[in-house]
């Protein structure tokens, strides 16, 4: 269990997130939501221990995360964050080795390399292992450390016990196959009891593979539970400032946001295009 | 596919014939480095001189050659391969640290900062220490050298840090800046001095190996020695850091420690070569940057690589200083900007069509 406690983060003296208390479950895929500023994403780097927030605890199973040695935290809990750049030419299949660092000299060379390549294969990034990292696409880049993210959770048995993985807008750079390629692993890997995090854009996208959503708007948390009990159109209006039907999603039953965006307003754009 | 070939990893069969090549290049420039010179020594007699000699049953006729072997041109060689390999190491070093492959020793100023350290010390403290305590001066130069080094680099990377990211254009201009100031604390120090002080100067300025004997050597070679058996305790978390700071501490290294013992490896290898052969430019840069290309970026293979690149490179440079204006020789310095200038010019206009080496 991640737990964070009355976290409060400033920069330059204003508040940009916080007083905000959470408890996120094992097991489980919650999905953090909220517009532009909203703190989701200082929220999840707090949750990692990335950013160190100016008021507040966060604590893994009762522990202080500043209390627990980094290598040990780092062998339950992965991180997959935005930015990507590297600086020099190391190949795909390297950096996702580096994602097996906190698991150093604890398995044979062949189940390290057995599991790198099965975390390369996951993320359907197996043909990209021997090109260098630097000449990826950006969609490409996110791919291989989602790579790297799963292969730091890997044992030869399966996975670490009581893992963690948090995620930074996985999808942001990615086509439809591949946004819903990585959140069929979160969800599988949530199954697999693991703690899985994510912040996400898209709100349909969130009401898909959530279990539960975390809705944020300056700062604060909103609303907290189930897709369907979040997604309401009066609260997306508030929150985002837009107008949506919420109609249900024919296979899942889950929330479907309609937007009623006019495009009549966009003819004349769209004809001076034309 | 082999599973090693598809994570690509090990890279093991071009590294298998790499460090056997690099190994056989090092010796050859080393018989040559040996042999060449105002006295010239053939390769078979070169070997001769070191087998025999030590036992005693060395050939009379070659008696002459091995003084000069064994009193001049080995100690040169020595240090000349350990400090090209010292100085390789930390540029491989701070390269990894700056996430940047122009971050060279001498170009962001810890050379100079070691060199003017150096010079102050021999200018302010030598008149008074040659008479109180002569021992303290030769033991308190490459100390010196060290420390001017250490200062410069923390200055370094504390001008070039914003909000946790290294501003390579802020660390460049700093270095610039650091040179600037130690050229012209160099020349102060110099103007303070007398004549013999002064032709010191072109010393510190654009290095030599002219002046190195066996004591100097001895007492410098283990701190030479040290940081290139330090460096590889570095090497996964440098691998790790290519990544940038927060990603490596999520993979659970110690990031603080892993600076920390680069910083220092640096002004040691710096510090100490500078104490003993002045600045030698630009190794630090083509020696990293040639064995990335040979080896790959993995620190693991990429150090040892740059420390035997390294090593050759200024052995080879410090022959050319000797052999072109026979009987006399040119700073080594001169030799390593001609050749390094270049090549950093060509590496600058590379990354701007290229975003990453």
């Amino acid at each position: 269990m991640l737990s964070a406690t009355a976290i409060e983060v400033e920069r330059q003296g204003r508040r940009i997130l916080g007083p905000v208390s959470l408890e996120l479950q094992p097991g489980a895929v919650t999905v953090l939501v909220g517009p532009n500023g909203a703190g989701k994403s200082t929220l999840l780097e707090v949750l990692a221990g990335i950013t160190r927030p100016d008021r507040g605890s966060v604590a893994i199973a009762g522990r202080l995360l500043e209390r627990t040695a980094p290598r040990e935290l780092a062998r339950r809990r992965a991180v997959l964050r935005q930015h990507n750049e590297l600086a020099f030419a190391f190949t795909a299949g390297e950096v996702v080795a580096l994602g097996r660092s906190p698991h150093h000299g604890r398995y044979r060379r062949a189940i390290e390399t057995r599991l790198i390549e099965s975390a390369l294969g996951e993320a359907g990034v197996g043909h990209l292992a021997l090109r260098s990292y630097p000449t990826l696409s950006g969609g490409e880049r996110q791919r291989v450390q989602f790579a790297r993210a799963l292969a730091q959770l890997a044992t030869p048995d399966g996975l670490v016990e009581r893992g963690i993985l948090l995620l930074d807008e996985p999808s942001a750079s990615l086509d439809p196959a591949h946004q819903e390629r990585l959140f069929v692993i979160a969800r599988r890997l949530a199954r697999a009891s693991v703690l899985v995090t994510a912040v996400v854009h898209d709100l349909n996208l969130a009401a898909l593979v959530a279990d539960r959503i975390v809705m944020l708007d300056a700062g604060r948390i909103v609303a907290d539970g189930p897709p369907e009990a979040v997604l309401t159109a009066e609260r997306i209006a508030a929150v985002f400032g837009i107008a949506v039907d919420v109609l249900r999603h024919p296979a899942s039953g889950r929330p479907l946001l309609a937007s009623r965006l006019d495009t009549r307003d966009l003819r004349p754009a769209l004809e001076e295009v034309a | 596919m082999t599973p090693s070939a598809l994570v690509g990893r090990d890279r093991p069969t071009r590294t298998v014939l790499i460090f056997p090549g690099l190994l056989l290049i090092a010796v050859l420039v080393t018989l040559l480095a040996l042999g060449s010179g105002a006295v010239a020594i053939a390769p078979g007699d070169v070997l001769a001189i070191l087998w025999h000699r030590p036992s005693g049953t060395l050939d009379p006729a070659l008696a002459r050659d091995a003084v000069v072997l064994v009193e001049i041109r080995l100690p040169r060689l020595i240090a000349g391969f350990a400090i090209g390999a010292a100085i390789a190491i930390a540029g491989a070093g701070m390269q990894g640290l700056f996430r940047n492959p122009l971050a060279d020793p001498g170009l962001i100023g810890i050379s100079s900062g070691a060199a003017v350290a150096a010079v102050g010390f021999i200018v302010v403290l030598g008149p008074w220490l040659q008479n109180t305590a002569p021992e303290l001066l030769r033991f308190g130069l490459p100390v010196a050298a060290f420390t001017g080094g250490l200062v410069v680099t923390a200055l370094i990377v504390a001008i070039a840090t914003r909000d946790g990211r290294i501003d390579v254009a802020m660390l460049l201009l700093g270095g610039i800046a650091v040179n600037a100031l130690a050229g012209a604390l160099i020349g102060l120090l110099v103007f303070m001095s007398d004549d013999q002080q002064l032709r010191e100067a072109t010393f510190w300025m654009m290095g030599s190996l002219a002046a190195i004997t066996w004591p100097a050597l001895l007492q410098t070679l283990p701190l030479l020695v040290l940081p290139l058996l330090a460096i590889p305790y570095a090497a996964r978390a440098l691998n790790a850091l290519l990544l940038g700071e927060a990603d490596a501490r999520l993979l659970g290294f110690a990031v603080e420690r892993t600076k920390a013992l680069v910083v220092i490896v640096t002004a040691l290898a710096i510090g100490a070569g500078v104490a003993i052969s002045g600045i030698i430019g630009f190794i630090g840069l083509v020696a990293p940057h040639l064995a990335r290309l040979l080896v790959g970026v993995d620190h693991r293979l990429m150090l040892p690589a740059s420390a035997l690149l390294g090593g050759t490179l200024l052995v080879g440079a410090d022959l050319a200083a000797r052999l072109v204006v026979l009987p006399a020789e040119l700073p080594i310095g001169i030799v390593t900007a001609l050749v390094g200038s270049p090549f950093f010019l060509w590496m600058l206009q590379r990354r701007l069509r290229q975003p990453a080496f």
